[in-house]
């Protein structure tokens, strides 16, 4: 019960005004920027965020501008408050979000053209749409496996930004938590289990939400061809719903 | 309105953007006609890079010595370089073997016998990379290979001397 004396928690929640863009907008004072952005119909480009899951704030991409705060922060992750100022587009926002897709580019082996999911990938729409069209680093061309072992799925560590959409929705919707990171910082890896094969893993239990949620070709069905893996990941804001809803109940 | 000189080169590459080259079919006899004068190419018969082009594309990644010697040649003769293809902007599938040192790749292809880089063909260099790893590149062209249409724009731009933006026509592995 909040101090206003109402029964359930949304009614507590305040309505906030604050400056997008320029733009005087509101919302409410548990969304995030994203979250308002969205509802007004200003884009913010995002990578590991996905709706359904929680907000992770790993890619970076999503950064904006916010007055009086020296350092860029995550839309997906900050709370909107009274009389923010944020930008969303300028011309510092863009150099940063170009470097990181290219730093995405030289942490991995991205062949597109070789890809199974070629022209439907959203790291290589986001490269398009930031104007992407080389990248300024050396790549580093690191050693990655391939883990063909599950019987209807493969995981292709080459093309994996590790946004952690796979551990977030095999968590938070499925709950099985079979994926993880193992390692920290360049030589982070995505494991299943405590990084037995992925056919071994005793927790799996093959419903493919990852491989659904996953924004490269990073995980696909096993069978496809270059370009011919496309993915739904909109039915896991659905299910996640439906989960909410249940647990509420 | 003056002809420009345009050379194409092909490095470590399929042939395919030169395949995308010649299908802009009629469009190809307007820019020689009208904007372009085919100096040196894999498709005519020239042996000798000309000391000074307009124009050059380049197709492929830089893999060996030759490919190496020959870029720092028609950078040093050429006005304004173009990376066309996703070989010769991220070097594509010839930096499939970058994960991998030489002997390894040579052990892999010799299966079993003495290792031997033949005499008659140029050294590997350790990786195959993009163009612009070794020399300034002035347009980047991505596409595996770009369309027919998407060179054509390209070519049209820069004979009337603009510097063409190709980002809403290709992208990489397109």
């Amino acid at each position: 019960m909040c101090a206003r004396g109402r029964r359930s928690a949304e009614a507590c929640m305040r309505v906030v005004t604050l400056t997008i863009n320029g733009h005087d907008v509101s919302g409410r004072d548990d969304e995030t920027v994203l979250d308002v952005s969205r509802a007004h119909e200003i884009e913010i480009p995002t990578l590991c965020q996905l709706d359904g899951i929680s907000a992770w704030g790993g890619c970076r991409l999503c950064l904006v501008e916010i007055e009086g705060k020296p350092k860029l922060q995550p839309a997906c992750t900050t709370v909107v408050s009274e009389d923010m100022v944020i930008l969303t587009e300028s011309a510092k926002l863009k150099s940063y979000r170009k470097m990181i897709i290219e730093m995405l580019f030289t942490e991995g082996n991205h062949i597109c053209s070789v890809c199974v999911s070629n022209g439907n990938c959203e790291l290589q729409h986001m490269a398009q749409s930031l104007g992407v069209d080389h990248v300024r680093l050396p790549y580093l061309y690191p050693k990655r496996e391939v883990d063909a072992t599950h019987e209807r799925f493969v995981f292709d560590g080459n093309r994996c930004i590790l946004c952690t959409r796979c551990v977030r929705v095999c968590d938070e919707v499925e709950g099985a938590h079979t994926w993880d990171i193992q390692g920290r910082g360049i030589n982070s890896k995505l494991i299943t289990d405590l990084g037995t094969p992925w056919g071994e893993s005793t927790s799996c239990t093959s419903c493919g939400k990852c491989v659904e949620a996953c924004p490269t070709g990073a995980l696909f069905e096993k069978g496809k061809g270059a370009g011919e893996m496309t993915k739904e990941p909109q039915f896991l804001s659905y299910l996640a719903e439906m989960k909410k809803a249940k647990e509420s109940e | 309105m003056s002809k420009k000189t345009l050379a194409t080169v092909w490095l470590d590459g399929c042939s395919g953007c030169h395949m995308s080259l010649l299908d802009m079919d009629e469009r190809l006899i307007e820019l020689l006609s009208n904007s372009f004068d085919l100096v040196y190419s894999p498709l005519v018969d020239v042996k000798i890079f000309p000391a000074h082009v307009d124009v050059t594309l380049i197709e492929g990644a830089i893999s060996n010595e030759e490919d190496l010697h020959k870029i720092k040649l028609v950078r040093e003769r050429t006005h304004t370089l173009v990376s066309l293809g996703d070989c010769a902007v991220t070097a594509n599938v010839p930096s499939m073997r970058n994960s991998f040192t030489v002997n390894e790749l040579l052990e892999r292809v010799s299966a079993g016998n003495p290792l031997r880089q033949p005499a008659d063909v140029p050294l590997l260099c350790a990786q195959a990379v993009p163009v612009h790893r070794h020399v300034s590149v002035d347009v980047y062209v991505p596409g595996c290979p770009p369309s027919a249409d998407t060179i054509h724009f390209v070519l049209s731009e820069l004979a009337s001397g603009r510097s063409p933006d190709v980002s809403e026509l290709t992208r990489f592995g397109a």
